[in-house]
């Protein structure tokens, strides 16, 4: 009866969605406030119809009833209840209800904190979403239902849930992910309200900001973490692939980083509307993009589409018409809705705009990376794939323009800046970095040209946010919140840089047959492999290896790797052993068995790569304060004034 | 007043285009550089390839065909499609799903002809591959 | 804010749009056949279970036949396999298989370890036959009359809903005629 009322559930929340998108809107039309005021409550029904789907489907799935296909096909009794819990969102049908949900939760919370916001544009926002919820609602009932069950023959067992998914990144990695891809919807809302209402004020960017922010910043932790599970799991102690499924993720956060700094100088000079505006539709329809893409299978093959053609049809129209709309939108509106505001050279909106030039050709390439091999595989002109090194020789001077920016950015000031004093002090900063790396090289005799260039610039963006800082208090200069956010989140960006150049430059691995008491040596470390031992999980059996580490004589940690077998899906999984501290990783993982208890084995040290997701953390607490701003909180006095 | 911003935002957008322009140079001829062709052993065997040049070269791994080389992390293997076959060298750890008869994928170059050298090998368990939709279907009939 | 530079991001993505609807629509599966309402071409081949006794189109007269195009090779056929298990019992028409530019000893391995639905199969070792039916890829399904005229190619793995709403009652009308 349960999975039944789930979906009845959802069919609910389809009906108040149309509700939540058409009657305020009709309220709008005719001005009339009563219709408007509707828009609230029957969001916060329409989530809460959409929550007790999730907690059906979440049910089924703690409680093992493998009635429900879905359930059957992506859990298993002998799954822990943890991993239980996380397999709701381990696939296709899954992750849409989740994607549905955070819609709602977005919306439920736009509705909550909008009260100092004008009444109709909360309609139009509000509309906008439950357009969007429509969407959603629609492709999960019609092509992807969760709930669909196998009566009278159930299966006695499920299929168990993909053993790559199960670990504890991969129960946090998507909900974050979707948080962020999700909460642009807000701000994508924002912007198409504006297009609709022909009103383009400063207002707005303040207004949604913090939405922006907010996704962001969750965004930026889902990629993190995503980056420190494919370490973890994936084995073989990559941190970042350049893989499709990865650029989806990576795209978005392009844009909307570009997004944040354009929607400042909007807020704050009334220019580059036109381009913030712009970036908001492109940021959102990535997300769409990057969520379909993984999603529908089309990255393994493009074909996947032939295999559910109903599934890819509707996600190609719903696609089509939800970018195609607003760009068309835009196309119609935009010239009513934007003044001309000069820019000067030197002054600090300059330096946003070019690092929003940057980051969208940074986007642009990764974009280009991604889709080409589709687009020749769907014109069936061959197969090929675009890999790291395309991506690393694009990227890389980019990001390292990108620097050079980062750190001039902050000391600009509004209209125009003191040219010469800039140049000057910009040269000095970055004079003295390159100066310091260099002392490092002779110090270290270990020179190398891709960590002169990642370490200046880490250095530098480092130097010039801290020294920005210092002046600012000198000249008893108030910081806001939101600025605290900024410096945080670029040393973060500066932190990662150093961990990435440090790891890729100095990074040392080997690959070796040991059979039990045998030794092999990297980067300093020795590894003594001890022997091997059966051990038993829930659902999988595993041979553990015993590993001693070991510096100048010195035992460091006792590592245990283990290959393991998960018995329902025949699949074995490598669990890699790490030594973990601020500088370094030892990380040992096992390759293939061989006889008489003898393991090929892989052996890694890797320096500093904790910083990259370190750096992560702090972006993301960049992020967050600066979310948090009670600046850019809309004080009802606003309202007030807008309603006069 | 409006004539000289008008002016500067004309100077900005033709910068802007000619930056764009150079930007999209340098991918297209990053991209021609560093696209991974993916080829079958079957037109590795007839279209020759340049040596050195990175491919993808997938296939089915011949059974019997896996020989490790003294080293204990070398491998050897024939690659094949059932019509040509091509013998893979391969210094490394092999991936889980690693198995004769299965559908894998290699990257890496040829250094004379019929002498692939693989740096990455991929398996992809696509003998999982099962579309719900027969899978109901089978059930449905088992049932009645 | 030039007029037409709005219309720049609009124009991108219908471009971007009209490649991906054009190259979805080339998909193969949805290229008609050419061979539809043609006679079967003519070929004689070894069956693939006794290679010492032949197959040719005649064995296709008299039966209303489906006709699926598989090889070991080919990680969809594993999947749609057990359907053809499944609907083996199921159909009066009779099924042939078509073992396509296939290994015959792993076809063999195959059949004992999956099950063999097929009434006779193909042995196609060289890919000749078809070629000739026009076989893009497989998992390819004809569907063939009495009278040996093919009328009905389906392209890409078998699923419930086209089982239902084309072939059975397509089967069934032709069975009539």
């Amino acid at each position: 009866m349960m999975p039944e009322l789930g979906q009845l559930g959802l069919i609910i929340a389809l009906f108040l969605a149309l509700l939540q998108a058409f009657v305020p809107l009709y309220g709008v039309f005719r001005a009339d406030v009563r219709y408007q005021l509707f828009a609230r409550p029957i969001a916060y029904v329409q989530s809460l119809f959409v929550a007790f789907s999730f907690a059906v489907l979440a049910h089924a799935f703690l409680v093992n009833d493998f009635s429900v296909v879905y359930v059957a096909e992506n859990s298993n009794s002998h799954l822990p209840l943890f991993y239980r819990f996380a397999a709701v969102w381990g696939a296709h049908e899954g992750s849409i209800l989740l994607w549905i949900l955070v819609l709602s939760i977005w919306t439920s919370a736009f509705a909550y904190c909008s009260r100092a916001i004008p009444q109709d544009v909360v309609a139009r926002v509000l509309a906008i979403l439950g357009l969007l919820s429509v969407g959603f609602l629609l492709f999960i009932l019609a092509t992807s239902n969760p709930f669909l069950r196998l009566l009278p023959q159930s299966p006695v067992d499920g299929r168990d849930l993909n053993p790559m998914l199960q670990d504890i990144g991969l129960i946090i990695h998507p909900p974050l992910l979707y948080l962020g891809y999700v909460g642009f919807s807000v701000a994508f809302a924002f912007a198409i309200a504006a297009l609709m209402a022909g009103r383009l004020d400063a207002a707005w960017a303040k207004w949604s900001r913090p939405w922006t922010l907010l996704a962001w910043s969750f965004l930026t932790a889902g990629i993190t973490l995503g980056s420190w599970w494919a370490y973890r799991v994936l084995g073989w102690g990559g941190w970042w692939f350049w893989d499709p499924v990865e650029n989806a993720s990576f795209m978005p956060w392009l844009s909307a980083t570009a997004l944040l700094h354009s929607l400042i100088v909007s807020e704050k000079r009334g220019a580059l509307k036109a381009w913030t505006v712009l970036l908001a539709i492109v940021t959102f329809s990535l997300s769409l993009l990057g969520t379909f893409l993984v999603r529908s299978g089309v990255l393994v093959s493009v074909h996947a589409f032939a295999i559910d053609p109903a599934r890819g049809n509707y996600i190609l129209k719903f696609l089509a018409i939800v970018i195609g709309g607003s760009l068309t939108l835009y196309a119609i509106r935009i010239n009513k809705v934007v003044s001309d505001v000069s820019i000067r050279a030197f002054s600090r909106e300059s330096f946003l705009l070019i690092n929003n030039i940057f980051l969208s050709v940074a986007c642009a390439t990764v974009v280009l990376g991604t889709l080409y091999p589709l687009l020749l595989d769907v014109f069936q002109l061959g197969k090929i794939s675009v890999g790291p090194p395309y991506f690393n020789r694009v990227f890389v001077p980019i990001v390292l323009l990108l620097a050079l920016f980062m750190g001039l950015g902050p000391l600009s000031r509004w209209y125009a800046s003191d040219k010469r004093q800039l140049l000057r002090y910009g040269s000095l900063v970055l004079s003295l970095s390159v100066l310091a790396v260099l002392l490092g090289f002779i110090y270290k005799h270990n020179f190398n040209w891709q960590v002169l260039l990642g370490l200046s610039a880490a250095f530098y963006i480092l130097l010039a946010t801290l020294n920005d800082l210092h002046l600012r208090r000198l000249k008893k200069l108030t910081i806001s919140q939101a600025q605290w956010g900024m410096y945080l989140a670029h040393c973060g960006v500066a932190i990662a840089m150093i961990g990435v150049a440090l790891t890729s430059a100095y990074h040392d691995d080997k690959d070796v047959l040991l059979h039990p008491g045998d030794k092999a040596e990297v980067a300093g470390y020795s590894f003594e492999y001890v022997g091997e031992q059966d051990v038993k999980g829930p659902n999988y059996s595993s041979a553990q290896a015993t590993f001693l580490l070991k510096k100048d004589q010195q035992l460091i940690a006792t590592l245990k790797p283990e290959k393991r077998f998960y018995s329902v899906q025949e699949i074995a999984m490598t669990h890699a052993a790490i030594d973990v501290n601020l500088f370094r990783d030892v990380y040992i993982a096992l390759g293939n068995p061989m006889q008489q208890s003898a393991w090929t084995v892989r052996l890694y040290v890797k320096p500093f790569v904790r910083w990259i997701w370190f750096g992560g953390i702090l972006i993301v607490f960049g992020g967050l304060l600066a979310a948090f701003d009670k600046r850019l909180r809309v004080k009802l006095k606003v309202q007030h004034e807008s309603m006069a | 007043m409006m004539k000289p911003a008008r002016r500067q935002r004309l100077q900005m957008i033709l910068l802007l285009l000619v930056c764009i322009s150079v930007a999209v140079g340098l991918i297209l001829y990053a991209l021609q550089q560093n696209i991974n062709l993916f080829v079958t052993p079957t037109e590795l065997v007839t279209q020759p390839q340049p040596l050195h040049r990175s491919l993808k070269l997938g296939g089915m791994v011949a059974l019997g065909s896996v020989v490790r080389l003294a080293d204990g992390v070398s491998v050897e293997f024939t690659l094949t499609d059932y019509h040509h076959s091509v013998r893979v060298h391969y210094r490394g750890i092999l991936p889980d799903l690693f198995r004769e008869g299965q559908g894998i994928v290699t990257q890496g170059e040829l250094v004379a002809k019929d002498d692939f050298r693989a740096e990455m090998v991929l398996a992809k368990h696509d003998n999982n591959y099962r579309p719900k939709v027969l899978q109901k279907l089978i059930q449905q009939v088992n049932a009645t | 804010m030039n007029r037409w530079l709005s219309l720049v991001p609009l124009l991108i993505f219908i471009l971007l749009a009209i490649m991906l609807w054009c190259g979805l629509s080339l998909d193969p599966s949805k290229l008609p056949s050419s061979l539809i309402n043609k006679d079967l071409p003519h070929f004689h081949a070894q069956q693939l279970l006794q290679p010492s006794q032949s197959i040719d189109e005649r064995d296709f007269k008299q039966h209303v036949t489906i006709l699926n195009v598989w090889a070991t090779w080919c990680a969809t056929c594993w999947g749609e396999h057990s359907v053809w298990m499944a609907l083996s019992q199921q159909t009066s028409a009779q099924l042939i298989g078509l073992d396509y530019k296939d290994n015959r000893d792993f076809a063999l391995q195959w059949l004992q370890t999956r099950g063999d639905p097929f009434t006779n199969i193909i042995d196609d070792r060289d890919g000749r036959i078809g070629m000739e039916l026009g076989v893009y890829g497989t998992p390819e399904t004809f569907i063939i009359d009495k009278q040996a005229k093919i009328r009905y190619k389906l392209a890409g793995p078998l699923t419930e809903a086209i089982w239902q709403q084309q072939l059975r009652p397509l089967i069934s009308r032709l069975e009539r005629e």
